[in-house]
C-alpha cells in the first residue's frame, strides 16, 4: 500500500490541534505557537513534496478508498486531481503565513493562545479534507465540519460583536449546508436503484442516469449552499460582517481557504453529477455572477471599514469566479480554476497588511488614517502590491486569471463580459482610493502625533512569500495551468460543453510562455 | 367446552422481562422487610444487577432466534400471540435495558444533594409543612423509586413487543403509571414537580382513553385485536372503512400523546421541566423507544394494507412537530424546557422515518429502511439526551439545579470540561456531521426520501437550521459570555452521574466516527415478524 499522502496531511494537524487544545495550562504561548508553525511548515513541505511527484496528466491521484458506512455507501475515499492539488496547496501555504501573521492575535482571546492556534491547526486539516474527498458523503462531513472551528475562531478572538458575527456565519452556512443535506440524501436515493446497491463515490456517481427534474432539483440543493459559501449576490451579506469582526488571520482563512470551497464544489459536483441542470441553469447562473461582480465592486467603493471593503472586493471577485465556471468553455473554467488559487494569495495579502495597520492605529476605518506611506513605508509598499495584485494589474497573478474568464464570459455571451469588464474599472477605483485616502497626504492631525511604527521582521517575513507568490504566478503562471487545465478539459467533458469555434491559444500570447496551456 | 387447554407460554424468549418484573417485586419486598439504613444499597444493587441480568437473557434470546439471518420467520410469536419477539423488539429491550441501568445510577446519585438522593424526602408531606423539613432533616429517603423505574421499565419492553391491541393496551398503562409517580417525587421545587405530575397523569389518561376508544373501533371492525388478524382484515377489505379510519385514529391519538407529537406536544415542556431531571433524562430516552417501537409495529404490521390511508396524517404530523418543536425552542430561557422543546422537534425527525413505509418489495437490497433508521435513531437520541439531561443536574447553586439560561452564562470560563461536553452534545442533537445526530439524521431523512416524502425532508432540513439555532444560543452563552456574578457552580458528582456521562458522550463520538457496524446489524434485524 502506498503512502497515505491525503490522510497524513489531514490527521497531523487535527491531532496537533487536539493534543494542543488538551495540554497542561503551564505550556507557555511561544512553546505554543513554535509548535503551531513547526506542524504547518512540516505540512506544508509534504504538500510540496507531494506535488513534485503529482504527474499532471494522471487525473486522480494519491487516492484513498475504504468503505465506511456500508448501508449509506459513503467511503473514505480521498484524492486530488489539479484543481483539488491546486487548493490543498493554497490551505497549506496560507496555514504558516497565518500562524506566522497572527503571532500575537491569539493572545488576547477567550481561550489564549492555545486555543486561537489549535482551531488553525485543525481548519488546516479539515479543509485539506474538503478539497480532497472524492465522495460526497465524506466532502459533506468535511463541509459542514469545517464550520466549527471558524465559528469558534470568530467568537473568541474577534472584535467587539463577535459573537454576533460568528452566529451569522453560522446560520447561514448551516442553512445553506443543510438543504445541500437534502440533495445529498436524494442522491443517495437515486443512487440506491442502481443495481449495484447505494454509492457515494464521485466516480459511481459520474455514470448515474438521473431524471431531469430531480436533476435540477438536487443541482438546485448543492447550488444554495456553494452560493452561500462563495459568497454570491443575495446570499453573501453574512460575508462582510465576519470579516469586519474577525482576527486578520481568520479572515484570510475564511475568505481564501473555505470559500473556495464554494467554487471548488460547484467544479467538482454541479457540472461533474449534474450536467444537463449546469447547462440548464446557466443564464441564471451567470446573471447572478455578473451582479455579484458589479454589487461587490460597489459596496467596496461604499465602505469605510478596511476588512470590510476586502470582503466586499471577494464578493465581486467570487463573481468573476463563478462566472469562468459558468460559461462552460475552457478558457472560462480555466481562469476559474486559476483564479481560485490567485484570489486566495492576493486577498490573504490584503487582509494581514490591513491587518497590521489596523493593530497599530486602533482602528479600522478608513477616513481616520491617512500619510501612512511617509511613516511606515514598506508597509504601504507591500499593501500597494498586493492592492494591484487584487485589481488584476498585468504581471500580478491574478490578470491572467480575470483575463481569461472575461475571455470565456466573450466567447459565451459579448454582454455578460461587457458587464464583467465594468468590475475591472471598479476595482482599480475602490483600490488606488482607498489606498489614496489611507496611505498618502498629511493625513489628520493626530498622525502626527502618534505615529506608528513600521512593519517589523516577522511581520515581513510572513507576507513576503505570499507577494513573492503574486508576481511568480503573474509572470510565470504555466506550472500551474498546466497542473488545472487536464482537469478543466475533463470538467467540459462531463458538462457535454464544447467550446465553439476555433479555440483562442490559452493565455499564450499573453501573458508570455505558457503554451501548451490550453492547447490541450 | 368441558375442558380448559393452558395456554402456551414461552417462558425462556420472555425471560427478560421476566426477569425485571421479578426484580420490581422483590424491591416491593425489600421496602417491606429491609430496615431503611440498608435499603438505598440493598434496592440499588438489585437494580442494577436485576437490568444487567436481563439485559444479558436478551443477548442470549438474540441469538438463539437469531433475527436477521435469512431465516424466513425472523423471530417468534410467544405467549399466545400476545408480544412478538423479533429483531426490533429485542433491540428496543437492549435499548431500555440500557438506559434503565444510567436511569438507575442517575437515580442513585447522593453526592450532589449533600448525601441524599434528588427525591423527596417524604412525598406525603405537603410542602413547606413542618412534616416536609423533618424529613429532609433526618434525610429521608424515598427507596421505592427504583421498583418504580423497574416496573415502568418492564412496561417499556412489553410496549414495543405488543402484538395485539389489549398487550399493547397493558403496556402502556404500566410504562406511565410509574413514571406519573416518578415525576412527582422532586426534592427541590416540589409544587412544580407535583404540577407536571398532575398534568402528565391527566393529559395521560386522557390520551388513553382515545386508545381504549380506538382499540374498540378496531376490534369492531376486524372482529379481532390480534395484529395479524387486523392485518388480514384490512387487506381483506371486509368491515366498514370509515371505523377502520376512526379507529386508527384514535389509536394514533394515543400513540401520538406518549411519544410528544404535535398536537398532543402540550404535556412534554412542563413535564421535562418539572419532574426531577435524572427522571426527565430516563423518561425522554426510555419512553421514546418504547412508544416509537410500538407505534411502528402497530402501523406498519397491522395497518400496513392501509397505509395510504394513514400517510398523509403521518406526514402532517410529522411536519407539525418539527416546526412546533423548532419554533416555541426559540423562544425559551430554561435549559430544561429548551431540551425539552427540542425532544419534541426530535419526535418530529424520528417520525420522519415512519414516513419511509413502502412495501418490502420496493426495498431494495442494501437500502436503508424505516426501522432500520428509526432504531439508530433512538440509540443516538437516548444516549445524547440523557448525559444532556445528567450535565444539567450538575450546574447547581444553592436552590438546588440552576436551569435559566442567565445562570448558565460563562459557563465555559468557569468548567471548560463540563461545558464542552455539553455544547459537544448539544452539536449532536443539532445534528452536527462527527456526531450521531448527524448520522442518525440522515439515516431517517433519507428513510423518507427514499418514499418518496421530499416535501418533509426539506421541512425537515430548514427545521435542523431553526434548531441549530436555538442549540448555538446556548454554546454562545456558555463561552462567548462572562460568568455573572455569584452565579452557580458546577457541583463536582460521584462515579454513578459522571461514569454515566462519559459512556454517553463516548457513544456520540463513536456512533459519529463509525456508525456502520450498528447500523449494518439493524439492517439485519430490522424486519418485523407479521
Amino acid at each position: 500500500m502506498s503512502f497515505p499522502w491525503l490522510t497524513v496531511m489531514l490527521a497531523v494537524p487535527v491531532i496537533v490541534a487536539l493534543a494542543l487544545a488538551f495540554a497542561p495550562k503551564s505550556i507557555s504561548a511561544t512553546t505554543v505557537k513554535q509548535i503551531a508553525l513547526g506542524t504547518s511548515l512540516v505540512v506544508l513541505v509534504l504538500g510540496i513534496v507531494m506535488a513534485i511527484r503529482f504527474d499532471n496528466n494522471g487525473g486522480m491521484q494519491f487516492t484513498e478508498t475504504h468503505d465506511w458506512i456500508k448501508t449509506f455507501g459513503a467511503h473514505y475515499a480521498l484524492g486530488v486531481d489539479g484543481l483539488g492539488l491546486s487548493l490543498v496547496l493554497l490551505t497549506l501555504i496560507l496555514t504558516p503565513v497565518v500562524i506566522l501573521a497572527s503571532w500575537n492575535d491569539g493572545d488576547e482571546g477567550r481561550w489564549g493562545p492555545k486555543g486561537f492556534f489549535a482551531w488553525i491547526l485543525a481548519l488546516e486539516g479539515l479543509a485539506v479534507g474538503v478539497f480532497a474527498a472524492t465522495d460526497v458523503f465524506l466532502f459533506y462531513i468535511f463541509f459542514e465540519a469545517t464550520l466549527i472551528p471558524i465559528y469558534f475562531l470568530v467568537g473568541g478572538y474577534g472584535g467587539p460583536n463577535r459573537a454576533k458575527a460568528a452566529v451569522k456565519f453560522l446560520l447561514y452556512n448551516l442553512f445553506g449546508g443543510l438543504v445541500m443535506l437534502a440533495a445529498v440524501i436524494a442522491l443517495y436515493v437515486e443512487s440506491a436503484k442502481a443495481t449495484s446497491g447505494p454509492s457515494y463515490l464521485l466516480s459511481d456517481l459520474s455514470h448515474l442516469h438521473v431524471g431531469t427534474d430531480v436533476g435540477r432539483w438536487m443541482f438546485l440543493g448543492f447550488m444554495v449552499a456553494f452560493v452561500v459559501k462563495a459568497p454570491l449576490f443575495p446570499l453573501h451579506t453574512w460575508l462582510a460582517d465576519t470579516c469586519e469582526e474577525a482576527t486578520p488571520g481568520t479572515s484570510v482563512l475564511l475568505v481564501s481557504v473555505l470559500d473556495k470551497i464554494g467554487s471548488f464544489g460547484m467544479v467538482r459536483f454541479c457540472l461533474v453529477l449534474f450536467p444537463e441542470a449546469s447547462r440548464w441553469a446557466t443564464p441564471a447562473v451567470v446573471v447572478l455572477a455578473v451582479i455579484s461582480i458589479i454589487y461587490g465592486a460597489l459596496m467596496a467603493i461604499g465602505s469605510d471599514n478596511i476588512p470590510r471593503l476586502i470582503a466586499y472586493t471577494s464578493v465581486s471577485h467570487f463573481g468573476f469566479i463563478v462566472l469562468g465556471i459558468f460559461v462552460l468553455n475552457s478558457q472560462g473554467l480555466s481562469g476559474a480554476n486559476l483564479y481560485m488559487f490567485n484570489h486566495g494569495l492576493s486577498t490573504a495579502a490584503l487582509f494581514l497588511i490591513g491587518g497590521f495597520l489596523i493593530s497599530r492605529k486602533g482602528t479600522a476605518s478608513i477616513s481616520r488614517m491617512g500619510g501612512i506611506e511617509k511613516v511606515a513605508p514598506v508597509l504601504a509598499g507591500l499593501f500597494l502590491v498586493s492592492g494591484l495584485a487584487t485589481l488584476s494589474l498585468p504581471g500580478l497573478s491574478p490578470f491572467i486569471s480575470e483575463f481569461l474568464v472575461i475571455v470565456g464570459a466573450f466567447v459565451y455571451s459579448p454582454w455578460a463580459a461587457a458587464f464583467a469588464v465594468t468590475g475591472i474599472v471598479l476595482a482599480a477605483l475602490y483600490i488606488l482610493v482607498m489606498y489614496q485616502r489611507m496611505m498618502t497626504g498629511p493625513g489628520p492631525e493626530e498622525i502626527a502625533s502618534s505615529p506608528i511604527s513600521d512593519l517589523n521582521v516577522r511581520e515581513i517575513v510572513s507576507v513576503v512569500p505570499v507577494i513573492a507568490l503574486i508576481v511568480l504566478l503573474g509572470f510565470f503562471p504555466k506550472p500551474l495551468l498546466d497542473m488545472l487545465n487536464p482537469g478543466v478539459q475533463h470538467s467540459l467533458v462531463q458538462v457535454g460543453a464544447h467550446d465553439p469555434t476555433p479555440t483562442v491559444p490559452l493565455s499564450g500570447p499573453l501573458s508570455g510562455g505558457t503554451g501548451e496551456g490550453g492547447s490541450k | 367446552m368441558t375442558h380448559f387447554t393452558a395456554p402456551h407460554i414461552e417462558y425462556s424468549q420472555l425471560a427478560p422481562v421476566l426477569i425485571v418484573l421479578a426484580v420490581a417485586t422483590l424491591g416491593v419486598l425489600v421496602e417491606a422487610f429491609v430496615p431503611r439504613a440498608q435499603r438505598y444499597l440493598v434496592q440499588v444493587s438489585l437494580a442494577v444487577v436485576g437490568s444487567i441480568a436481563a439485559l444479558g437473557d436478551t443477548f442470549w434470546v438474540f441469538d438463539k432466534l437469531n433475527p436477521g439471518h435469512g431465516t424466513v420467520h425472523p423471530g417468534q410469536v410467544v405467549a399466545e400471540g400476545a408480544l412478538a419477539i423479533d429483531g426490533p423488539t429485542l433491540f428496543c429491550w437492549i435499548l431500555v435495558l440500557g438506559f434503565a441501568v444510567m436511569g438507575v445510577l442517575l437515580f442513585a446519585e447522593r453526592r450532589l444533594e449533600g448525601g441524599v438522593t434528588a427525591f423527596a424526602g417524604q412525598a406525603s408531606a405537603l410542602p413547606g409543612t413542618d412534616a416536609e423539613r423533618i424529613a429532609s432533616t433526618q434525610g429521608m429517603e424515598h427507596t421505592e423509586v427504583f421498583p418504580l423505574l423497574m416496573f415502568a421499565v418492564s412496561g417499556m419492553m412489553i410496549f414495543p413487543a405488543a402484538n395485539d391491541l389489549i398487550t399493547v393496551f397493558v403496556a402502556l398503562e404500566v410504562l406511565s403509571l410509574p413514571l406519573y409517580l416518578l415525576c412527582g417525587l422532586a426534592r427541590r421545587r416540589r409544587l412544580l414537580s407535583q404540577e407536571a405530575a398532575m398534568k402528565y397523569f391527566m393529559l395521560g389518561a386522557f390520551s388513553s382513553g382515545f386508545f381504549v376508544y380506538g382499540l374498540a373501533l378496531v376490534y369492531g371492525y376486524a372482529g379481532s385485536l390480534g395484529y395479524a388478524q387486523i392485518a388480514a382484515a384490512v387487506a381483506g377489505k371486509t368491515g366498514s372503512h370509515g371505523l377502520l379510519l376512526i379507529g386508527m385514529g384514535m389509536l394514533a391519538v394515543g400513540m401520538f400523546f406518549k411519544i410528544g407529537a404535535a398536537p398532543f406536544q402540550a404535556w412534554v415542556p412542563d413535564v421535562y421541566q418539572g419532574a426531577p431531571t435524572a427522571v426527565t433524562a430516563f423518561m425522554a430516552a426510555g419512553t421514546k423507544v418504547a412508544g416509537f417501537g410500538a407505534l411502528f409495529r402497530l402501523f406498519y404490521v397491522a395497518f400496513g394494507g392501509a397505509r395510504t390511508d394513514w400517510l398523509p396524517v403521518a406526514w402532517a404530523v410529522a411536519i407539525l412537530t418539527m416546526v412546533v418543536g423548532s419554533v416555541l425552542a426559540l423562544a425559551q430561557t430554561d435549559v430544561k424546557r429548551l431540551l425539552a422543546y427540542s425532544s419534541i422537534a426530535h419526535t418530529g425527525f424520528i417520525l420522519t422515518a415512519f414516513l419511509g413505509a413502502r412495501s418490502l418489495a420496493d426495498i431494495g437490497p442494501g437500502n436503508i429502511q424505516p426501522v432500520q433508521a428509526l432504531l439508530f435513531y433512538l440509540t443516538t437520541y437516548g444516549l445524547t439526551n440523557i448525559a444532556a439531561f445528567a450535565i444539567v443536574t450538575l450546574v447547581r447553586d444553592s436552590s438546588g439545579e440552576a436551569t435559566s439560561f442567565t445562570a448558565w452564562t460563562g459557563l465555559g470560563r468557569k468548567s471548560p470540561l463540563v461545558a464542552g461536553a455539553f455544547s459537544f452534545l448539544l452539536l449532536g442533537l443539532a445534528g452536527i456531521p462527527l456526531t450521531s445526530g448527524f448520522i442518525g439524521k440522515w439515516a431517517v431523512f433519507a428513510s423518507a426520501m427514499s418514499a418518496g416524502a421530499w416535501p418533509v425532508v426539506v421541512i425537515a432540513v430548514l427545521g435542523s437550521a431553526a434548531a441549530a439555532f436555538f442549540y448555538a444560543r446556548i454554546i454562545v452563552l456558555m463561552f462567548f459570555h462572562d460568568p455573572v456574578a455569584d452565579g452557580p457552580s458546577v457541583v463536582l458528582p460521584s462515579i454513578l452521574t459522571s461514569g454515566v456521562i462519559t459512556v454517553c458522550v463516548a457513544g456520540t463520538v463513536v456512533l459519529g466516527l463509525v456508525p456502520g457496524p450498528l447500523l449494518d446489524l439493524l439492517g439485519r434485524v430490522a424486519v418485523f415478524i407479521r
